[in-house]
C-alpha cells in the first residue's frame, strides 16, 4: 500500500475526532428523551456521527492517489 | 646599441652574481627585489630580458611572468625563470605561463650566460 | 409445524453450501487466482467479529441497557481509523516474518521465545473457550425454539438433558469435523487458508441479510415502521429508559471503558488476527476494509434496538429470553421461511466464529505448546520420523477436537449460568492483555522478552481474579464469600472493588487494574532488563518493518549458512518432501536458478528457510529446528533435541557476530583515521621537503655562482675578490647552520635528541645570552634592558638548549628593531608554579596572522625588500619544542607597529622535566 501521508493523517483525525464525539461530555448534551424524525435523539445522534465517520473515512481512503 | 636586462631576485648576494655576469657580458643592468618592483620596472623601461626569480615577496614569478605576457607590448621581451624549486610541476608551470627558459637554482654560470645570449640572438 | 428433519437438512445443506464454496476458494487458490484476493471479500471477512453474541445477543443487550449495546461496534469502528498505521504494520512484519498467529506474532518480537508463545497461547484458550461454548449454546437453543414452531417455548436448562439428546454435542462434533475438514486439509507455509476465508465472507452477507430481514419484518411487517415503534415507547415508562443512557459519571466511564475494549478485541481477538492479518493477501486490501467494516457493523446494529422494543412490546410478561427474539418475533407472527432463515443466519454467524477461532487456536497450541514440547520429549523418538508433516496435521486436528470438547464441556457446566452469558465482555479482557506486550512490540524498541511476560502475567492474573472468578462465583462454582468479603476475608482484596476502588462496572473495574499491571510491569521491567541480542534484533525488524526493503529481513541478524542438501531434508521432515521441493523450487526460479541444487549456501537461503518453517511449526521452533542445520558441524537432530532450551546456542552465536562485526567496523574506522594521518604527514613532509630544498639551493646558487665567476675571471681586482669570497664564507655558513638546524628539529620531534637536563639558574642562562649577543646589540646600537627579579629558584632543563632559545629570542628583537633608537627589555618572573622570561622589543611588531605562522617551520616575517630576515626559518619551531620538552610554554604577543613580546615559561619545580622525561 503507498502510504502517502496526508491519508493516515486524516484518518487519525477521523479517529480523534470520533473519540470525542462518542465521549463525555458531548454524548451527555443528546442524553435526552427527545426524538427527531420520531427517532429518538441519542439513538438519531449516534448513527448519525457514525455514518459520518464512515464516510469521512471512506472519503480519506477513496480519494488517495495510488 | 647595448641590451638591457632586469634582474629580479630577493637574496642579495644572488643579485650581486647576476649583477656581475651580465655587465661582464656587457648588458645594461637594472635590478628588483620583488614582484610589484619588477612590474614597475618593466613598465618604466622595458627591458629585452628578465632573469626571474619565482619565490618574491608581494608578487611572485609566476604572478609577474603572466602580468608581463597578458601585454602585447611586451611580448617581444625574454623571459628567463630562476627558481630553487627544483619539481617539473614548475618548469612545466612557468614554461605554460609564457617564460622562454627555465634555470634551476644553483645554476651553471657559463649555462645562464649562453642561455640569455641566446634568447637576445646575439650567439 | 418445522420438522426436526427439514431443519437439519437444511442445515446440512447450508453447511455443504460453505464447504463447496470453501473447496471452490482453494482450488481458484492452488491454480494461483486467489478468489478472497478482493478488498470486499476481505472487509467482509472481517465480519467474523459479528457473532451469534450479535446476531442473538444484541438485541437482548438493548432489550436490558437499550443503547448500552453500541460501543461493542463503535470501538471497532474507532480504531478503523488507525488500522492505516497499527494494523498495515502488524500485517507487514507479519509478512516479513511468516507469522502463523497472535501467540507466534508475541514470541517472535520478543526473541522468539518459546515461553511467551505459549503464554500467549494459554491466556488465548482460557479467555475464548467459554466463548465458543456460547456459540454452541446459541445455536442448540435456536434449534431447539425452531424445532418448537409455532410455539414459543423456552429451551430447558442443557443439563437437564440427556447427553446423548443434547442438540449442543451433535453440533460441536459437526463443527469440529467441519473445522478440520476447513482449516487442516493441508500444512501450508504461510499457514493461509483460502477457501475458508471465502466461506467466512459468504457467511457474513448471510448473517446480515438474515438480521436486516428479521429487523425490517419487525419495524415495516409487525409495526408501520420506526416512528412507529418509537412513538409506543413513550407509553411504556420501562422502554422510555431505554432510549437514553443513565446520565452518571459510571455510565458514561463504561460506555467508553467497553468502547475502548472493543477497540482491542477487533485487533486482538484470535479470530480477527487470523482473519485480519494472517488470512490477508494483499494489504491494500486494508484499505477499502478501514470503512467497509464498519459500515458492515453499522447496517447490522440498525434493526437491534427495534427489534428489542418490538420484542419487548410483544412478550411484555417477560417470559421470553430477549436473546430470542430475533428468532421468536418471526415465530410468533407465523413467519415459517424467515425463521428459518434466521435460524441459518445464527448458525453462520456461530460457525463462522467457531471456525476461524479454532483454527487459530490449534495453530497456536499446535505451534507453540505442542510442539517445543514435543520436541523436547526425547523418549517420543521424533527424530526418527522421516516426515513430520502428517504429525503437525494430526496434533492440529486433535486440538481442533479438544477446544471444541472443552467448549461442550464448559457449556454443559455452566449452562444458564452467569459465567457464560457475560462471557463475551469476559473474552474481550481477556485477550485485551495482548495490547500491551504487541503495541509497544511495534512501537518501543526497547520492550524486553521479560517486560512483555510480567505484563501478560500480571494483567492475566488479574483478569482472573476481578473477572473470571467471580463469573465462577455468580455461577455457583465458588462460594459468593470471596466476592463479598474479599481474599481471606480482606474487604480491600474483594475481587470486584479490588483496593476499595467502587463506581465502576465489572468489566470496566477489571480492565482498568489489569491494564494498569499490564502494562505497568510490561514498562518497568522493560526499563529494568537489559534486552538479549536476539530480542534487539527482532525488536528492531519489527518496530524498523517499513524502513527495511522485503527479502533482506532476518538475514541481518542472524546469519550463517547452509546447504540445500541440508536444509531440505529438515524442511520435508516437517512440510512433506513435495511441498517442500516445490517451495525451493519456487525459491530457486525467483533467483533465476534452473533447479534448487544450484543455489548458493548463504544466509538469504537460511532465512528462506526458517520462515518457510515458521509457517509451519511457528518462529521460535522453526529457529530452534534450522540452527540444528546452519552450524559449522552439523549436529546430530538427537543433540539439537537437547539444547532446545530458549535456542541458547543460537543466542550466542548471534551475539559473536554482532560484536564481530562492531569490531570489524571499529577496526575499520581506525584504519581511515590513520591513513588520514598518514597522508596528513605525507602531504606536510613534501612541503617540507620541497621548503628545505630551496632554503639549501638559495645559499648555494650564490656559492656556486660566485665561486666560479672567480674561477673563470681572474682579472678580478682584489677588492671585488675580497669581497666575493666574504658572501661565499657567509653563505656557506648560512648553509651549515640550516643544515644543523634541520637536523636538531629532526631529532627534537623524532625524539632522538639529547637532553642534558640539571638544575637551571635562569639568571646565569640569560645573562650568558645577553653577553654572547652583545655585538649584535652595539653594532646596531640598540639598548639591552634587564629586569632580572631576584629570587628565582632553579628549574630542571637543559642548558644549552635554553640559552639556544634566549639566543634566539635576542637575536629576533635585535634584527626586527630599528637601530639605536631600538630597546629590547629582558624581564625574568616567578608566577604560580611557574619562571616567566618576556623578550620585549619596540620594533616592527608582528601582525595577528603573521603571530599564527611564525611557530610553523620556515615562516619568516619581514619586508625583504628593504632587508632580508637573517636566518633560517627554523629558529622559533626549534624554541618552542624545546620549551615544550621541558613543560612549558613559548608564545608572542605584539601590535603591528608597536615592537613584540616573546614570552616562555617553565615549572619551577621541574616536575615537567621529570615527566617528559620518564616518556621519552
Amino acid at each position: 500500500m503507498n502510504r502517502p501521508n496526508l491519508t493516515g493523517q486524516r484518518l487519525v483525525a477521523v479517529f480523534l475526532f470520533g473519540c470525542v464525539m462518542f465521549n463525555y461530555p458531548l454524548i451527555a448534551l443528546f442524553n435526552k428523551t427527545g426524538k427527531v424524525f420520531e427517532i429518538p435523539l441519542l439513538y438519531f445522534y449516534i448513527f448519525t456521527v457514525w455514518a459520518m465517520l464512515i464516510g469521512l473515512m471512506a472519503w480519506a481512503i477513496e480519494r488517495r492517489e495510488d | 646599441m647595448t641590451k638591457r636586462i632586469l634582474i629580479v631576485d630577493d637574496e642579495p648576494n644572488i643579485v650581486v652574481s647576476l649583477e656581475f655576469l651580465m655587465k661582464r657580458e656587457g648588458y645594461e643592468v637594472a635590478v628588483a627585489g620583488d614582484g610589484e618592483a619588477a612590474l614597475r620596472a618593466v613598465e618604466e623601461r622595458m627591458p629585452d630580458l628578465v632573469l626571474l626569480d619565482i619565490m618574491l615577496p608581494k608578487k611572485n614569478g609566476f604572478e609577474v611572468c603572466q602580468t608581463l605576457r597578458a601585454n602585447p607590448q611586451w611580448q617581444s621581451m625574454k623571459i628567463v625563470m630562476l627558481t630553487a624549486k627544483g619539481r617539473d610541476t614548475e618548469v612545466a608551470k612557468g614554461t605554460a605561463l609564457g617564460a622562454d627558459a627555465y634555470m634551476t637554482k644553483p645554476f651553471s654560470t657559463k649555462d645562464l650566460i649562453a642561455q640569455v645570449r641566446q634568447l637576445l640572438g646575439l650567439s | 409445524m418445522l420438522q426436526g428433519w427439514v431443519i437439519a437438512s437444511v442445515s446440512f445443506a447450508y453447511l455443504g453450501v460453505l464447504f463447496a464454496i470453501a473447496y471452490y476458494g482453494d482450488k481458484r487458490a492452488d491454480a494461483g487466482r486467489s478468489l478472497i484476493d478482493n478488498p470486499t471479500i476481505y472487509a467482509l471477512s472481517l465480519a467474523v467479529y459479528c457473532t451469534t453474541w450479535t446476531f442473538y445477543g444484541s438485541v437482548g443487550r438493548a432489550a436490558s441497557t437499550g443503547i448500552g449495546f453500541l460501543p461493542i461496534y463503535l470501538g471497532p469502528t474507532l480504531m478503523a481509523g488507525l488500522w492505516w498505521f497499527v494494523m498495515l504494520k502488524i500485517i507487514r512484519i507479519s509478512k516479513a516474518n511468516r507469522i502463523t498467529s497472535i501467540a507466534d506474532f508475541v514470541s517472535s518480537r520478543y526473541g522468539k521465545s518459546q515461553l511467551l508463545g505459549g503464554l500467549v497461547t494459554v491466556i488465548a484458550v482460557i479467555g475464548i473457550i467459554p466463548y465458543i461454548s456460547l456459540q454452541l449454546k446459541a445455536v442448540s437453543n435456536s434449534f431447539t425454539i425452531l424445532l418448537h414452531y409455532p410455539d414459543i417455548v423456552m429451551p430447558a436448562k442443557a443439563a437437564a438433558q440427556p447427553l446423548l439428546q443434547d442438540s449442543a454435542l451433535y453440533i460441536a462434533m459437526i463443527l469440529a469435523a467441519f473445522t478440520i475438514l476447513f482449516g487442516t486439509r493441508h500444512l501450508d507455509a504461510t499457514e493461509r487458508h483460502e477457501g475458508m476465508v471465502a466461506a467466512i465472507a459468504f457467511e457474513s452477507v448471510v448473517k446480515l441479510l438474515a438480521f436486516l430481514a428479521v429487523g425490517i419484518f419487525v419495524t415495516y411487517g409487525i409495526f408501520s415502521g420506526f416512528g412507529d415503534i418509537f412513538s409506543r415507547v413513550e407509553s411504556v415508562p420501562k422502554l422510555k429508559s431505554l432510549m437514553t443512557v443513565a446520565d452518571t459519571g459510571a455510565s458514561y466511564g463504561s460506555w467508553w471503558s467497553l468502547t475502548f475494549l472493543s477497540m482491542l478485541s477487533i485487533m486482538f481477538l484470535p479470530r480477527q488476527f487470523q482473519i485480519a492479518v494472517v488470512e490477508n493477501v494483499n494489504e491494500r486490501h486494508l484499505a477499502r476494509a478501514t470503512w467497509l467494516f464498519p459500515l458492515y457493523l453499522l447496517i447490522i446494529n440498525i434493526f437491534v434496538l427495534p427489534i428489542a422494543v418490538g420484542g419487548l412490546l410483544h412478550f411484555p410478561d417477560g417470559n421470553v429470553d430477549a436473546d430470542t427474539f430475533v428468532l421468536t418475533l418471526p415465530m410468533v407472527e407465523r413467519q415459517e421461511v424467515l425463521a428459518l432463515f434466521v435460524f441459518i443466519g445464527g448458525l453462520s454467524a456461530a460457525t463462522g466464529m467457531v471456525i476461524v477461532e479454532t483454527i487459530a487456536l490449534s495453530t497456536m497450541v499446535c505451534n507453540d505448546l505442542v510442539m517445543p514440547v514435543l520436541l523436547r520429549w526425547k523418549s517420543l523418538r521424533l527424530q526418527e520420523q522421516q516426515d513430520l508433516s502428517g504429525l503437525l496435521l494430526s496434533i492440529r486436528r486433535w486440538a481442533i477436537a479438544l477446544i471444541l470438547l472443552l467448549g461442550y464441556v464448559y457449556f454443559r457446566a455452566a449452562g444458564e449460568a452467569y459465567a457464560l452469558v457475560g462471557i463475551g465482555l469476559i473474552s474481550f479482557a481477556a485477550v485485551a492483555q495482548f495490547a500491551p506486550a504487541i503495541i509497544g512490540g511495534i512501537y518501543w524498541k526497547n520492550g524486553t522478552r521479560q517486560g512483555a511476560v510480567a505484563g501478560l502475567l500480571a494483567g492475566f492474573a488479574v483478569w482472573v481474579y476481578t473477572l473470571l472468578l467471580p463469573s465462577f462465583a455468580k455461577s455457583g462454582w465458588l462460594s459468593l464469600d470471596f466476592i463479598k468479603e474479599g481474599l481471606f476475608g480482606m474487604a480491600l482484596l474483594r475481587p470486584q472493588q479490588l483496593f476499595g476502588l467502587t463506581g465502576l462496572d465489572e468489566i470496566s473495574h477489571s480492565l482498568f487494574w489489569s491494564m494498569l499491571a499490564n502494562i505497568g510491569c510490561y514498562v518497568v521491567i522493560s526499563l529494568r532488563v537489559q534486552p538479549s541480542v536476539a530480542e534487539t534484533g527482532q525488536g528492531t525488524l519489527f518496530v524498523d518493518v517499513f524502513k527495511r526493503t522485503a527479502g533482506t529481513e532476518g538475514s541481518r541478524f542472524w546469519r550463517g549458512s547452509a546447504q540445500v542438501q541440508e536444509l531440505l531434508p529438515l524442511i520435508s521432515r516437517f512440510l512433506g518432501p513435495e511441498r517442500a521441493r516445490a517451495a525451493f523450487l519456487a525459491y530457486a526460479r525467483r533467483r533465476g536458478l534452473a533447479s534448487a541444487d544450484a543455489l548458493e549456501a548463504n544466509p538469504d537461503l537460511v532465512h528462506f528457510a526458517e520462515n518457510l518453517l515458521a509457517g509451519a511449526i511457528g518462529g521460535a521452533s522453526a529457529r530452534v529446528m534450522v540452527a540444528s542445520v546452519v552450524k559449522e558441524e552439523p549436529l546430530g537432530i538427537d543433540e539439537v533435541m537437547n539444547i532446545l532450551d530458549e535456542a541458547s546456542q543460537v543466542r550466542a552465536y548471534s551475539r559473536q557476530i554482532e560484536q564481530k562485526s562492531h569490531e570489524l567496523e571499529k577496526a575499520t574506522s581506525e584504519l581511515r583515521a590513520a591513513n588520514e594521518r598518514l597522508k596528513e604527514l605525507d602531504r606536510m613532509k613534501d612541503d617540507f621537503m620541497s621548503t628545505v630544498t630551496h632554503e639549501l639551493r638559495t645559499p648555494l646558487t650564490s656559492i656556486r655562482a660566485f665561486s666560479e665567476i672567480l674561477r673563470d675571471d681572474p682579472k678580478i681586482d682584489l677588492l671585488e675578490r675580497k669581497k666575493f669570497l666574504a658572501i661565499i664564507v657567509r653563505e656557506a655558513e648560512r648553509l651549515t647552520r640550516l643544515i644543523n638546524q634541520v637536523l636538531d628539529l629532526a631529532k627534537i620531534e623524532s625524539g632522538n635528541a639529547e637532553w642534558h637536563t640539571a638544575d637551571i639558574d635562569l639568571h646565569e642562562v640569560i645573562e650568558e645570552s645577553a653577553a654572547a649577543t652583545s655585538s649584535l646589540f652595539s653594532d646596531k646600537r640598540i639598548g639591552l634592558h634587564m629586569a632580572l627579579s631576584g629570587n628565582v629558584p632553579t628549574v630542571r632543563a637543559d642548558r644549552d638548549r635554553l640559552i639556544q632559545v634566549m639566543l634566539n629570542l635576542l637575536s629576533n628583537a635585535v634584527k626586527f628593531c630599528e637601530a639605536e633608537r631600538g630597546r629590547v627589555r629582558v624581564a625574568l618572573s616567578v608566577e604560580g608554579g611557574e619562571v616567566r622570561v618576556d623578550v620585549e622589543d619596540n620594533g616592527t611588531g608582528i601582525s595577528e596572522a603573521d603571530q599564527r605562522t611564525i611557530f610553523e617551520k620556515f615562516r619568516q616575517v619581514g619586508d625583504t625588500m628593504t632587508a632580508k630576515p637573517q636566518g633560517t626559518g627554523l629558529g622559533l619551531p626549534i624554541s618552542r619544542q624545546i620549551i615544550e620538552h621541558f613543560g612549558g610554554r613559548l608564545w608572542v604577543s605584539s601590535d603591528l607597529g608597536k615592537g613584540a613580546t616573546f614570552s616562555f615559561t617553565l615549572p619551577l619545580n621541574g616536575s615537567g622535566a621529570e615527566r617528559r622525561e620518564e616518556r621519552t
